[in-house]
This record gives C-alpha cells, sequence and structure tokens, in this order.
C-alpha cells in the first residue's frame, strides 16, 4: 500500500467531485409555485438580459463609421447571415431565416459560455429542457416550411417515399425516414448540445475539485505538485470549453439551417 | 482483501462498455476529417463547402458517442 495508498484514502475523504446533482439545484425563489427558479435558470435569465442588453446597446449606438466593438458584432452577424444561412440555404430562400438562426446561434453561444464564467460554472443549457425548446423551434419550422412550399401532402410522400427506390425498400425505408422527421432530428439537436455541455461541466469540475483538494485543502505539502498538474488541466479545459461553446452554437444553427432546407424543394 | 484476491476491479462495467461504444463514432470521424482533408488538398477551392458538410457529418457522428453518454447519467440518476 504504502503511499499509494495513503493517497487514495485521502482522495475518498476528499475533494468534492461533481455529480449529476449539480444539474438539479434546489429551488432558490418562488418556491412551490410554477414559477419556481432554481440556480440555472437564473444564470439563464441574467445572460438572456445581459446579451439583449449589449445587442440593444449596440444596435442602438451603431455609427456608420463602426468602432470596434462594432464592427466585432458585425463580423459575428454576418458570419451566421453569410456563412451558416446563405451558404447551406442561398440567399432567395435563406432571408426569411436569418433572423431566427441568428437568435439561435447568439442564445446558444451566451448560454453555453456562462459554463465557464466564474460565479455562473455552469452551462445553461446544461438541462435538457433548454435544447429542447430550441429544437421544437427548428422541428415546427421545418414542418411549417415544407406545408408551405409543396402542401402537407407532397412533403410527405417526398419525405416517406424517396423518389427512385424499388417499392419493396419502402417497407423498411417509410417507418425509418418518418422517425427520423418526428423524432431523431429534434432528438439529436437537443442531445447533442446538452450532453457537451454536462461532459464540459463534469470534466472541468472534476479538474478544478482536485486543484481545491491538492493545493488548499490537502495537509501534505509534496501533494501540491499534482495540484498544479491539475490546475494546468483545467486552464487548457476552460479554454477548450470556449471552443465547444462556440463550435455547438455553430453545429445547432448549421444543423437547423440544413433541416429547414430539406423542406424546400429541390431545385428552383 | 484475503490472500487469493491478487487484484480487485470496483466500480461498474458499464464504464467499459461506452468506452467500447466510443470506438465506433472514433473511426467514423477519423473517415470524415480525413476525407474532407483529402477533398481539400484536391480541390482547395471547394474548401468552405467541404468544411460545413464535414461539421454537419462531424455533428451527427458525434451525436453516437454522446448517446452512450446520457445513457450513463440515465443509470446514474
Amino acid at each position: 500500500m504504502g503511499a499509494w495508498g495513503t493517497l487514495v484514502l485521502a482522495a475518498e475523504s476528499g475533494p468534492h467531485l461533481p455529480s449529476v446533482e449539480d444539474f438539479l439545484p434546489p429551488e432558490i425563489l418562488f418556491e412551490g409555485t410554477p414559477f419556481a427558479i432554481n440556480r440555472i435558470i437564473l444564470v439563464r435569465l441574467i445572460a438572456t438580459a445581459v446579451l439583449l442588453a449589449v445587442m440593444v446597446v449596440t444596435a442602438y449606438r451603431a455609427k456608420v463609421v463602426p468602432g470596434r466593438w462594432q464592427s466585432a458584432v458585425e463580423w459575428v452577424l454576418e458570419f451566421i447571415r453569410d456563412n451558416i444561412v446563405y451558404q447551406i440555404m442561398g440567399e432567395l430562400r435563406g432571408r426569411r431565416y436569418v433572423p431566427m438562426i441568428t437568435t439561435l446561434f447568439l442564445t446558444i453561444f451566451v448560454f453555453n459560455l456562462c459554463g465557464v464564467i466564474p460565479g455562473m460554472n455552469i452551462a445553461a443549457t446544461a438541462t435538457i429542457t433548454m435544447p429542447l425548446v430550441f429544437a421544437i423551434w427548428t422541428f415546427c419550422q421545418y414542418w411549417i416550411a415544407g406545408i408551405r412550399e409543396k402542401g402537407l401532402g407532397p412533403f410527405l410522400k417526398e419525405e416517406l417515399f424517396p423518389a427512385g427506390v424499388p417499392w419493396p425498400i419502402y417497407i423498411i425505408l417509410t417507418p425509418i425516414q418518418l422517425l427520423e422527421l418526428v423524432l431523431i432530428r429534434p432528438l439529436s439537436l437537443t442531445i447533442r448540445l446538452f450532453a457537451n455541455m454536462i461532459a464540459g461541466h463534469l470534466l472541468l469540475a472534476t479538474c478544478l475539485a482536485f486543484t481545491q483538494f491538492y493545493i488548499v485543502e490537502s495537509a501534505d505539502k509534496i501533494l501540491a505538485l499534482p495540484g498544479c498538474l491539475w490546475l494546468v488541466g483545467g486552464l487548457i479545459f476552460t479554454l477548450f470549453e470556449m471552443f465547444v461553446a462556440a463550435l455547438q452554437a455553430y453545429v445547432f444553427a448549421i444543423l437547423s439551417t440544413a433541416y429547414i432546407n430539406q423542406s424546400y424543394p429541390e431545385n428552383e | 482483501m484475503d490472500i487469493i484476491t491478487l487484484a480487485e476491479v470496483a466500480g461498474n462495467i458499464s464504464i467499459l462498455g461506452y468506452g467500447l461504444a466510443a470506438l465506433g463514432p472514433g473511426i467514423g470521424l477519423g473517415i470524415v476529417v480525413g476525407k474532407a482533408l483529402e477533398g481539400t488538398a484536391r480541390q482547395p477551392e471547394v474548401a468552405g463547402r467541404l468544411q460545413t458538410l464535414m461539421l454537419i457529418g462531424a455533428a451527427l457522428i458525434e451525436l453516437l458517442g454522446l448517446l452512450g453518454f446520457v445513457a450513463f447519467v440515465m443509470v446514474a440518476l
């Protein structure tokens, strides 16, 4: 056993490791009412308020010759418009969806970033409800687009019975296509986002919990060395989480656009 | 620990299962990114379009890995 044994024993009594409980925090305001607010919902409200305030102030103070901050915001908005919406849908078709995709991208990005902001420390998208709301929005949009552009009958026919397939294949293909249209698309959007955020939070919190334990709480000063390694790991994962926040927002936006685009007729 | 038990494994076998399940998406991601690089090297002018398609494909594959993670979280609950 020796040193390793004491290390293991110490670790067992020691660090406050993250768990699934982090994502089910107790209610702190308006308990017992339908409007009960817990920590994560509070983070969401604050993030929404900050995002709205920043964007509204930027929009009101917009000048013809943009300053540094304004050009940064404009760069982001143009990136969403040109590189996400127009690149997939084309300008004619995509114009209608630019506001929706911009909202999705910016909201998800800011909500994800809450995971690395000190004091918040949890991504607002890290429970299933918030991604589900976004996914249901996309779901409604691609059904509406399909029904508006083709009509319900032809839309379903084209989705469920794709042309150019010998008819016995339809026995297998049609249920899969139906499942994809109704269930798999929104659920995959949801699960991708919230599972990424949960995994990120667990990784980051584990690193920082071990840092805290080895450097601050542990009596044995030699253990500060692994503590420093954990701290470096924590810093790297913080940067990585910021990258993942942007990437997941991008992926969500681009998949939403692609799904909506599939509801449109093939050639125009 | 008695004398016959030389090594003992504590914990849950499902963690091993998740490790195995992550192999498939790992291979898939490798193929997707590799092919996208190959395509970009052959035709640099379509790099932007290829990158978008690559990310869509990568996101779909990534979901397979995450499903295992979600199963783990559901068991933990």
